[in-house]
């Protein structure tokens, strides 16, 4: 289940266009402005699936600043705001 | 000697299919209510096991973990841990997990195995994961995980066979164990990572995940969640869904309104006239009926609530419109109860029960009631056609629709700039809950599960109209008949009142907004449910025929009344908190009085300043 996928640069994924693909390098939660607390952000990403070295893809975008984003995590989609996606840093 | 009731819980993942499984089990053996002191709705089932013994099921409130980050997820945590009291330490937890999408289910079944209660894995939709090349080596995982894993397929009959024989083997073999202790702790950041790898290694060694993903999902989402073409499709289906509640609910409505109306008769017709005979037809069967008569718009709106949400639409809903709505402090989940209220509020504040975090709850339902609902209609009706003349403006637009319009639009400008203060005064420091949620594959809603929702919605409503409702009427009909009028009264039975008392006194208080005493008498029942100040209006004015008659009513208050106080009444009736069923919603929805009174003071003082600045513009202006 872990990809590597060394040659691309890290970004993150609240910077993705639509129909970006890419594995999760890690998660960098204080680095998103969340509202929530790092743990927390980082916390309830796990939940959602995004742990390292699990493909995304972007599926879809809102109309208003192409936020929210619907990200597919192995078979499930998720939605969620970009500001959030800050925190998943994938390549 | 009979066996002791069995408690079971239901645990799962969002959209695992725990509601569906839950209907299978129970059917209509249903009991919703709401935990002590919380908002989060307890559903509570029962059956009988092929073997005979009597079980007790609840529906736990969906989670991903056990930290309980909101007043749901808590709920789940303490009955799973057996902390909350009053409730049963579940003798067999069963962990639901939708079968295509088993990464978030393992996990937490993880972090559910370190509680030490009894668990049961059911692999719940198994039928859809095959169909897709799913396919799970069920043995293997049942080993992996040290925990009985059973396959179901709630909505086929017979699907939940092998879950009801394995709960009979488990409480057979359960009764000599010792339980085993609970060693549960929240989970740090580390230790979840660990525990969702742990599950991605079992599901790698269980389970080969199918090449190919929901193709159907893949091609309705290409359309529904197109910027464009969404927000398209989003207003068709809203279009419908107001078609359908005002225009297929009307006959229904009117049947029932005369239901009611001739029931009334029946009781004036055989009863001696008196005080009982007043008792039952105006206070009893008029006030009942007044509420009991949105019955249908509240089947209806739950209808199409239920189909979307059982579709899989609603978290698109929520999508298209988070950013939209989020620019007013609300969150994108508030969209679908807030667009209910324009029937009525009272199923608006009920549907905000899709809001998981409680103070984007409160914020929705503390506006809902500003939203323009159909029992406004009636009284802007009345006053639109009395006051406004019909004229065309601009060559095109009727003035009297215009003003209609414009009093919508009133109501949903007033909504969203409370929301925007509420958010920048209340709640300034507080973290607004990030938008993340699971857009689940689309299903076909299953008709059963979808009546089970209706029907359970229908009922609550109608309690409430037997009890609190019921309850308001009876004063407001003592009020508006007591004391007696005096032998040889000429004027009518109301202005001897106590409601004419307190008319007059308030009437000083509602001078500077043009209104005189009739019309505060006519607010007081009014406070039971909007429309019913038209046909007060009435009695008041000493019409005969009330609400029937109401064009002549109108007639009568433009001898009456100034264009000032007509107008005044209008913006009055945008934001006056004036119906008591709404504020009893209030009360149950948010299980405290606080909020009920905050939206009560806040909608009348938004009324009384409206009215005022409607008023003294007016006059200004020589509509005095």
């Amino acid at each position: 289940m872990t990809e590597q996928n060394g040659a691309r640069p890290q970004m993150p994924l609240g910077l993705a266009r639509l129909g970006y693909s890419g594995v999760i390098q890690h998660l960098a939660a204080g680095d998103a402005s969340s509202a929530l607390s790092a743990d927390e952000l980082e916390s309830r990403l796990i939940e959602l699936g995004f742990v390292e070295g699990v493909r995304v893809e972007v599926l879809h975008e809102g109309i208003v600043g192409r936020d929210p984003i619907a990200v597919r995590v192995e078979n499930v989609t998720i939605a969620v705001r970009r500001r959030e996606a800050m925190a998943i840093i994938v390549a | 000697m009979e066996a002791p009731l069995m408690h079971l819980a239901l645990v799962g993942t969002p959209n695992s299919g725990k509601t569906s499984l839950f209907n299978a089990l129970t059917g209509s053996r249903q009991k919703v209510a709401n935990y002590p002191g919380v908002t989060v709705e307890r559903k509570e089932g029962s059956f009988v096991t092929p073997l005979g013994r009597q079980v007790s099921l609840v529906d736990l409130p969906g989670t991903y973990s056990l930290r309980g980050r909101s007043p749901d997820e808590e709920i789940t945590r303490d009955i799973v841990l057996g902390r909350t009291p009053g409730e049963a330490l579940p003798d067999l937890v069963l962990c639901v997990a939708d079968s295509t999408n088993l990464r978030l289910t393992i996990r937490l079944l993880l972090e559910l195995k370190s509680t030490g209660r009894p668990l049961m894995l059911v692999l719940n939709m198994f039928d859809i994961a095959t169909r897709r090349g799913v396919t799970v080596d069920v043995p293997r995982l049942s080993e992996t995980l040290g925990v009985p894993v059973v396959t179901s397929i709630a909505v086929r009959k017979g699907g939940t066979a092998e879950l009801l024989r394995r709960t009979d083997e488990i409480i057979a073999a359960q009764a000599p164990q010792p339980a085993r202790p609970n060693l549960w702790q929240p989970l740090n950041v580390a230790q979840l990572r660990a525990t969702q790898r742990e599950a991605d290694r079992i599901i790698a060694a269980t389970i080969s995940l199918p090449a190919r993903p929901d193709t159907w999902t893949a091609r309705i989402d290409a359309v529904v969640l197109h910027p464009v073409a969404g927000l398209a499709i989003l207003a068709l289906i809203l279009f419908v869904m107001f078609q359908a509640v005002f225009a297929w609910a009307a006959p229904l409505m009117e049947l029932l309104a005369t239901a009611f109306g001739a029931l009334g008769e029946l009781v004036s017709d055989t009863m001696p006239a008196g005080i009982l005979q007043s008792f039952l037809q105006n206070g009893v069967i008029s006030g009942v009926g007044s509420v009991v008569v949105f019955l249908p718009q509240i089947v209806i709106i739950f209808l199409f609530i239920l189909l979307l949400e059982d579709f899989g639409y609603m978290a698109r809903a929520a999508f298209l419109m988070d950013r939209i709505m989020g620019g007013a402090g609300l969150h994108g989940r508030a969209f679908i109860p807030l667009l209910s209220s324009f029937a009525c509020a009272i199923p608006g504040i009920m549907a905000t029960r899709v809001i998981d975090n409680r103070r984007d709850r409160l914020t929705t339902i503390l506006i809902a009631p500003l939203m323009t609902c159909s029992a406004r209609i009636p009284v802007y009706t009345l006053i639109i056609s009395a006051f406004i003349p019909a004229r065309q403006v601009w060559g095109f637009i009727n003035l009297q629709g215009l003003v209609m319009f414009g009093l919508y639009v009133a109501g949903i400008a007033s909504a969203l700039g409370v929301s925007s203060l509420i958010k920048f005064f209340m709640w300034r420091d507080y973290a607004p809950a990030p938008f993340m949620l699971e857009l689940p594959d689309y299903k076909m809603p299953r008709p059963r599960s979808i009546a089970i929702g209706v029907y359970t919605r229908a009922k609550m409503f109608l309690q409430r109209a037997g009890t609190t409702i019921f309850a308001m009427m009876v004063l407001i009909w003592f009020l508006a008949s007591f004391p007696q009028p005096p032998e040889g009264a000429t004027d009518p039975a109301i202005n001897y009142s106590l409601a004419a008392m307190i008319g007059k006194a308030l009437e000083p208080l509602l001078a500077p907004v043009g209104f005189n005493w009739q019309i505060a008498v006519a607010l007081i029942p009014g406070m039971a449910a909007r429309e019913v100040a038209v046909a007060a209006l009435g009695t008041v004015y000493a019409i005969e025929g009330g609400k029937e008659a109401a064009e002549q009513i109108g007639a009568v208050l433009a001898t009456k009344w100034s264009l000032a106080t007509a107008l005044s009444l209008l913006a009055w009736f945008v934001f006056a908190p004036q119906c008591a069923s709404t504020l009893a919603v209030i009360r149950r929805e948010t299980a405290s009085w606080t909020w009920m009174w905050v939206t009560f003071g806040y909608m009348f003082a938004l009324a009384y300043a409206a009215s005022f600045a409607t008023y003294t513009i007016a006059v200004a202006l020589g509509a005095g």
